[in-house]
């Protein structure tokens, strides 16, 4: 069974059709990246499957989206648990206001952990995760603020992964960040794949070649194509995701 | 160089002599505004400061308020400061945060918060005199302090509500989101993230209210201030003095204008350092609290 299905899915953010018939199956523990120009509707899908768009008013959709064989557009979900199921890293780093541990134990404390111990020592569990524990260990007290933009995103991974994902969304997580911030996240992603899914918007191509098992390829709302990054990238079916990989357009 | 424009010598001369000019004009104004402020602080001191003496605010006026001090005034002003907070800041805190998180949009919305704005803009004696028929007759407080507090605490609703939402108007969204993204409720994000957050501009803002309260006279007018009640209230249902009303008292009526008047600028000096002193607590809790949330 897909980790992730979604199904003829369309949605609209007012009267603007912003994804059409889109259907895709992602595997457990698999990467898997969208491309795609800008308003091609590949940060729409991504915020569908942790429920993100349910902040933005006047929008509707219909299909479905299967997380594990359970639709999470049921009136019964519980969105806050879907959340911490389905993690999310942001574009921008969004580091709470907070100290670096704080941060980390922000998810855990809003679901209801107590356990000083158990806090403590999944904190550090994540930031080494996330290769940021031997920079900050000195400094756990100190504002996530005072670090760089490249750490700041490391540890909003490391945060997202503290509450225990299955899956991982990243819309455009090293837009960002300068090149060797840029790898490190790339290198991250290469070892989180082995604990979670992850879904990653990307408008760096050789990002998504580097990072991800399959590619989606969106254009104007429309899945152009989806399959093996490889094939994507050395032999793609369709016309439009050919010149838009070879840079013609986009 | 084909584009080339022909640059009028005289030009730049006259561009540098009317920048000149406008920059003097703006700092010559800019230095009447400060000028008149430190006037009026001036003659306030220069008048009042003679008045002011340890007796002068530990005590209560004395021989038909020709001498002695302003101490039921003084407590009197500082119990309407707390009663009025203890009104303002939980409702308006609230509906602020009710307008800015929950409902931003809808025609309720909306409607509250022209009313909230046209709230703001009503006279203070139309508060003083709805406070009197509601608070004083309909509720039967009487004349008293829980009146008058209730009464500035409505006065100072539309400031508190309105700071309140300003201030987490411009948190961006980016930190909602990281917080809802950890599977945390809308209820933890906002007291765990977008209040303290807010928190600086938020406290200003209930200060600066406490600042505006303290002078008001027209809502305590029929609603609380005691002409003279030299003791010091023994409940929230007895009338209190007040200062800004006690200055109109002793600068208008009484028994010797003139005996009065130093002790008129004293309660003047005595009022405006209050309002000093809330403004200089403000500053210090917005930094308290931007410490506090690790802005840096």
């Amino acid at each position: 069974m897909e980790k992730i299905l979604i199904r003829d899915v369309n949605f609209w953010y007012g009267d603007f059709h912003a994804l059409k018939n889109v259907s895709l199956g992602i595997e457990e523990r698999e990467v898997v990246a969208f491309i795609g120009p800008s308003g091609c509707g590949k940060s729409t899908l991504l915020r569908l499957l942790n429920r993100m768009n349910d902040l933005i008013p006047a929008t509707r959709l219909t299909g479905e989206i299967l997380l594990d064989g359970r639709d999470i557009y049921d009136r019964q979900e519980d969105v806050d648990r879907l959340r911490k199921e389905v993690g999310m890293v942001f574009q921008r780093p969004n580091p709470f206001p907070k100290s670096i541990f704080d941060n980390v134990a922000y998810g855990l404390r809003v679901n209801g952990i107590r356990d000083k111990e158990f806090i403590a020592h999944r904190v550090e569990e994540t930031l080494r995760g996330a290769a940021l524990w031997d920079e900050v260990k000195d400094k756990l007290k100190a504002s996530a603020f005072a670090l760089s933009g490249g750490q700041q995103q490391r540890l909003c991974i490391a945060r997202a992964m503290a509450v225990a994902p299955s899956v991982l969304l990243m819309d455009e997580p090293a837009s960002a960040l300068d090149p060797i911030s840029t790898a490190k996240i790339e290198e991250l992603i290469r070892e989180l794949r082995r604990e979670v899914t992850i879904v990653i918007v990307t408008h760096n191509m050789q990002q998504a070649a580097r990072v991800s098992d399959r590619t989606a390829f969106f254009y104007m709302g429309e899945m152009v194509e989806y399959g093996l990054t490889k094939l994507i990238f050395t032999d793609p079916l369709k016309e439009a995701t050919q010149n838009y990989i070879t840079g013609r357009f986009g | 160089m084909e584009h080339f424009i022909p640059y009028p010598a005289r030009q730049g001369f006259r561009k540098r002599w009317s920048q000149r000019a406008a920059f003097l004009l703006f700092r010559l104004f800019s230095l009447v505004v400060a000028a008149t402020l430190v006037i009026i602080l001036g003659f306030i001191v220069w008048k009042g400061a003679g008045a002011i003496s340890w007796e002068f605010l530990t005590e209560a006026p004395s021989n038909g308020m020709t001498s002695g001090g302003i101490f039921p005034a003084l407590v009197g002003t500082l119990l309407l400061m707390l009663g009025s907070a203890l009104v303002a800041f939980p409702l308006g805190i609230m509906s602020g945060i009710y307008m800015n998180e929950y409902a931003t949009r809808g025609w309720l919305v909306r409607f509250i918060r022209i009313m909230t704005n046209n709230l703001a803009g009503i006279p203070s004696i139309v508060f003083g005199l709805f406070g009197m028929a509601l608070f004083v007759q309909y509720l039967g407080f009487g004349d008293s302090i829980l009146a008058g507090s209730l009464t500035l605490g409505l006065l100072s609703l539309p400031l508190v509500i309105r700071t309140t939402e300003e201030a987490l108007k411009d948190i961006p969204d980016a930190y909602r989101e990281g917080s809802l993204a950890l599977g945390a409720s809308k209820l933890q994000t906002i007291r765990k993230v977008i209040l303290p957050m807010g928190m600086p501009r938020i406290v200003t803002g209930l200060i600066l209210s406490l600042g505006r309260v303290s002078g008001e006279t027209a809502p305590i007018l029929f609603t609380c201030a005691a002409y003279f009640f030299p003791q010091l209230p023994s409940s929230i249902f007895d009338p209190c003095m007040a200062l800004p009303y006690h200055l109109y008292v002793i600068s208008t009526s009484g028994t010797d204008l003139e005996a009065q008047q130093p002790l008129a600028y004293g309660t003047a000096l005595v009022l405006v350092a209050i309002i000093l002193l809330v403004n200089l607590l403000a500053n210090a809790l917005r930094r308290y609290f931007q410490h506090k949330v690790k802005m840096k």
